[in-house]
């Protein structure tokens, strides 16, 4: 990194210099240029770090309970050094089992799709996307961080608890998660649960405010609405879906902790458990249930939405071609996010809700196809004759829109009422939004990640590797995630310990095992991105400062920025970012930060006022 | 484009390799229902995963960079966009309007002469309650939830008295069917796949879900040639360390033999009148011994 000096403030030119961070003087500690920095790039490094670290942490939790799925009847006494007692004459423990998949939920749901993806291409791509030093308050987007830290640790810990981590599923529905005696992870490991969710909402409303924020006000000279590049119209979209559901979702875990604590009953009713009648009457566990989704509608869209931005950014810069209908992009992406807000109960279809709602919301949630299909036809446009160069990050990116379609086509099948009575709740639910969410928001990940590597490092990740890393990948998610509709379509229920008692389930043993054995092989396949990355940063090849020839303006500055990114006045900006193959052009691409002036021979008639 | 070809016969292979199972025999009349909507929108939607899949391969194939050439700057063009948000916007009215129809033929009150059958989840067995001859099940209170008394009836409520709660669970083939769906402790879910029934049980909020069976058990053991064929009752909702051992079967049988069945079946007070002298409000309680022994539900 090059000199930075926090000091400096907005329009103040910052001194720069060339040097490699190794030799670089430090006008700041350590600990506070690394650790409580107010840079929006360190931070975001922060966030992708900790990323990634949650999720080999998600990963290795499913791979535990896939070998249970896979080889039911196995013992598995080797497991018994890293799992100690949840290993119980060699058979796992089933409420440990319960705890594996409530974990593995919220961690990846929570911790690396929405901290690990908005937290780090928010906060790295927004300044330097919008022409800004920084973000509007560095300081709170340095409690925002922390506060996810804190969040992490809390969480973290609560995993070697005796009673063990919260087992109640990630949607945590009461009466099961209220109640101790019903599981043993309903007591303090729910506590923890709850109490670190908290602080991860402070974080991500923390980070929210700020980026929304920073996009209304930061914008530099020329950074119009509509000349915004795709990537921060789905940030700052993501940071208001955040903003308005994140309070709910806090309410709804407030509730809880009073029914759980203090003897309200705002979700229980009528209650026999372990031997005891309860006093609670009047509170209904549908109410958390509403409350509940509507954040967690929202918030899967929130995970996906930073996703179409990135992959949007990365196919038109590799296609070397305009992203086709930008606006028709735009207006789609309003549309998913205020549809969001009104289809949050079609989780909800058999859980004794009116049936005239379950209409209403099949209607609502099936209209949310259309904007998704236009989507997907704009990406399919962009493609079409353009001059494609594949990078990682571009495959990662095609895989993307693949998965999407795949994951997407399914929630039609879901969003219709009438068919979930029988999909409800079984794995074809778990193969939609692992397609469609888990593994497309992850590919985008993978995507901005390769693609942003040489602007966070200055360095370039390996691309032979990235070529191995994406197509084990690919191959890994479908072998995975397809067969798991076949068994879904049977009716095989999720969240199940042991599938052997039943009759109609046990003929899926085979592809039971083929799933376990493709999902830890994929799993595996992860630890070579871990090497590139890891690698990379110290020793990979250097870049050159706009190694995609990109237009957007985080290539126009130093290889290594310091804080307040640009060493000089800020570029003002003259033009949409997808300038690419521009008819008359001299190169195949022309930054935001080029004039019209300079550009005669490719001006179209409706810019020559421009010039 | 290789992951293309090789993907799409793998997925074509894998799929007809696993047709005959996940296509699991429908036993209900609005199963049927079920089924054709399914795979229907499977058609519709299995069309437009092949054409965009094979467009996005098939571009990315063809357009490989190449130094002279230069993409075609194309950056909009509006009618197509209004093109290609009309056609899934009809498609989807349509699977809406049709998905609709369904949902609400199956979710419609149940009709008057259906048999009732109340079912309790708790963890982790269900238990079944029939109206026994009144054809009305008697009140139940949580506070009076005992290890004799699972359910809690309150046996001062006369329509309680000749209530059956059988060890098996068996319903008549070709007549509607009303089960009256609660929970004792945690959520729980009813579901039939074989009937294609799935409602939740919710402690504090009873629910229902109803269903005509078309098939008995013996039927099904016919038709898919499995002399044990059951038709199984699964939790479907997590509810604890034994969710997944939620078990229990369902009976279907001809008319007459449930008939016969159920005239074996005796109240449930009728072995255990402690529970009657046990009442908190004994008046006006007379157990009509006559009739035990040859309940039956009404018809
Ligand atoms: C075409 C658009 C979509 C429709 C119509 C749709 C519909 C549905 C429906 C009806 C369910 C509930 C199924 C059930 O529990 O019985 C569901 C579950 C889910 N969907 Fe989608 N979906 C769509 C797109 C997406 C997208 C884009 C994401 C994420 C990025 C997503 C993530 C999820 C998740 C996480 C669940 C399961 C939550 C759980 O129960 O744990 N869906 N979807
Ligand atoms: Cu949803
Ligand atoms: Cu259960």
């Amino acid at each position: 990194m090059a000199s930075t000096d926090i000091s400096l403030h907005n329009n103040v030119p910052i001194a720069h210099d060339e040097h490699d961070h190794e030799h670089d003087h430090h006008d700041q500690p350590f600990i506070f240029k690394y650790i409580f920095s107010q840079d929006h790039k360190v931070i975001a490094k922060q966030f992708l770090i900790s990323g990634i670290i949650w999720a080999f942490i998600g990963g290795a939790l499913s791979s535990l309970f896939r070998l249970q799925l896979g080889w039911p009847n196995e013992t598995m006494p080797f497991l018994e050094p890293i799992l100690g007692k949840w290993i119980e004459g060699g058979k796992l423990n089933q409420e440990f089992y319960l705890a594996l998949v409530t974990m593995h939920g919220t961690i990846m749901v929570f911790f690396v799709l929405t901290a690990g993806l908005s937290g780090t291409f928010s906060n790295f791509l927004i300044p330097l996307q919008i022409g800004a030093r920084d973000m509007a308050s560095g300081f709170l987007n340095m409690l925002s961080y922390w506060f996810f830290f804190l969040s992490s640790v809390i969480m973290f810990t609560s995993l070697f608890l005796e009673t063990g981590p919260a087992s109640a599923g990630w949607t945590i529905y009461p009466p099961l998660s209220a109640l101790p005696q019903a599981i043993p992870g309903s007591g303090t490991g729910m506590t923890m649960w709850l109490v670190a969710m908290v602080f991860f909402i402070v974080s991500s409303l923390l980070g929210s405010i700020n980026y929304i924020s920073t996009i209304i006000n930061l914008r530099t000279a020329g950074m119009s609405m509509t000349k915004l590049p795709l990537t921060i119209w789905a940030f700052f979209l993501t940071a208001v879906l955040g903003v308005l559901s994140f309070p709910v979702l806090f309410s709804a875990a407030l509730l809880l902790v009073f029914d759980r604590s203090f003897g309200t009953s705002f979700y229980l009713s009528d209650i026999y458990v372990a031997g005891q009648a309860l006093s609670n009457t009047g509170g209904s566990p549908i109410l958390f249930q509403h409350l509940f989704w509507f954040l967690g509608h929202p918030e899967v869209y929130i995970v996906i939405l930073p996703g179409f931005g990135i992959v949007s950014e990365v196919i038109a810069t590799n296609a070397r071609k305009p992203i086709f209908g930008y606006r028709a992009m735009i207006g789609s992406m309003l549309g998913i996010s205020i549809l969001s807000f009104v289809v949050w109960a079609h989780h909800m279809f058999v859980s004794g809700m009116n049936p005239f709602l379950g209409s209403v919301f099949m209607f609502l949630t099936l209209i949310i196809a259309v904007p998704s299909a236009v989507k997907v036809f704009n990406w399919l446009a962009t493609l079409w004759r353009g001059n494609i160069i594949f990078t990682p990050a571009m495959l990662f990116s095609i895989g993307f829109v693949s998965l999407f379609i795949s994951g997407g086509l399914t929630g039609i099948i879901l969003g219709n009422s009438a068919l979930d009575i029988q999909l409800h709740n079984t794995y074809f639910v778990v193969a939609h939004f692992h397609l469609v969410m888990g593994s497309s928001a992850f590919f985008g990940m993978f995507a901005g990640v390769y693609h942003w590597f040489p602007k966070m490092f200055g360095r370039m990740m390996d691309e032979k590797l990235g070529y191995i890393h994406f197509w084990l990948t690919f191959l890994g998610v479908y072998l995975v995630f397809l067969p798991m509709h076949y068994v879904g379509i049977a009716g095989f229920p999720r969240r199940y310990y042991s599938w052997t008692a039943f009759e109609t389930f046990s003929q899926f043993a085979d592809l039971n095992m083929f799933i376990s054995a493709a999902a830890i092989i994929a799993w595996f396949a992860q630890f070579i991105f871990l090497f590139n990355f890891v690698y990379s940063i110290f020793r990979g090849r250097r870049a050159d400062a706009n190694p995609w020839r990109s237009n957007t303006l985080e290539w126009t500055t130093p290889i290594h920025p310091g804080h307040g990114n640009w060493p000089g006045a800020i570029p003002a900006v003259y033009r949409w970012p997808y300038d690419y193959s521009k008819p008359g052009a001299e190169e195949d691409y022309i930054p935001q930060n080029i004039p019209h002036s300079e550009t005669k021979s490719s001006n179209l008639s409706s810019e020559k006022e421009l010039e | 484009m290789l992951f293309l070809v090789i993907g799409g016969a793998a997925f074509i292979w894998s799929f007809q390799n696993a047709e005959e199972r996940i296509h699991i025999p429908v036993g209900s009349v609005h199963g049927v229902w079920i089924d054709d909507m399914f795979w229907l929108t499977m058609v519709v939607i299995g069309i437009v995963f092949v054409i965009t899949q094979i467009l996005l391969f098939y571009y990315s194939y063809r357009y490989q960079y190449k130094e002279e050439k230069r993409a075609y700057f194309f950056p909009h063009n509006n009618k197509l966009e209004i093109i290609w948000t009309m056609i899934p916007a009809v498609v989807m009215a349509l699977l809406v309007f049709k998905g609709w129809k369904t949902w609400t033929k199956i979710t419609d009150p149940a009709p008057k002469e259906a048999m009732v059958v109340e079912i309790v989840g708790k963890q982790f067995n269900w238990i079944a309650r029939y109206p026994g001859t009144d054809n009305a099940l008697g009140n139940v209170r949580t506070n009076l939830i005992d290890a004799t008394n699972e359910l809690g009836i309150d046996f001062s409520d006369q329509r309680s008295v000749d209530d059956i709660l059988p060890s098996e669970i068996h319903i008549p083939k070709g007549r509607p069917i009303l089960f009256k769906i609660r929970s004792r402790d945690v959520i729980h879910s009813f579901y039939l796949p074989h009937f294609r029934a799935q409602m939740h049980a919710v402690p504090g909020m009873p629910t229902k879900f109803w269903f005509v069976p078309t098939k008995t058990t013996a039927d099904m053991a016919t038709e898919t040639g499995n002399p044990d064929f059951k038709y199984e009752l699964v939790c479907n909702q997590i509810c604890g360390a034994n969710h997944f051992a939620m078990r229990a079967v369902v009976i279907v049988d001809e008319p007459e033999e449930f008939q016969k069945w159920m005239s074996t079946q005796k109240a449930f007070v009728a072995d255990k009148p402690e529970l009657l002298k046990n009442l908190k409000n004994p008046q006006g309680i007379v157990l009509d011994t006559k009739k035990e022994g040859t309940n039956k539900a009404a018809l």
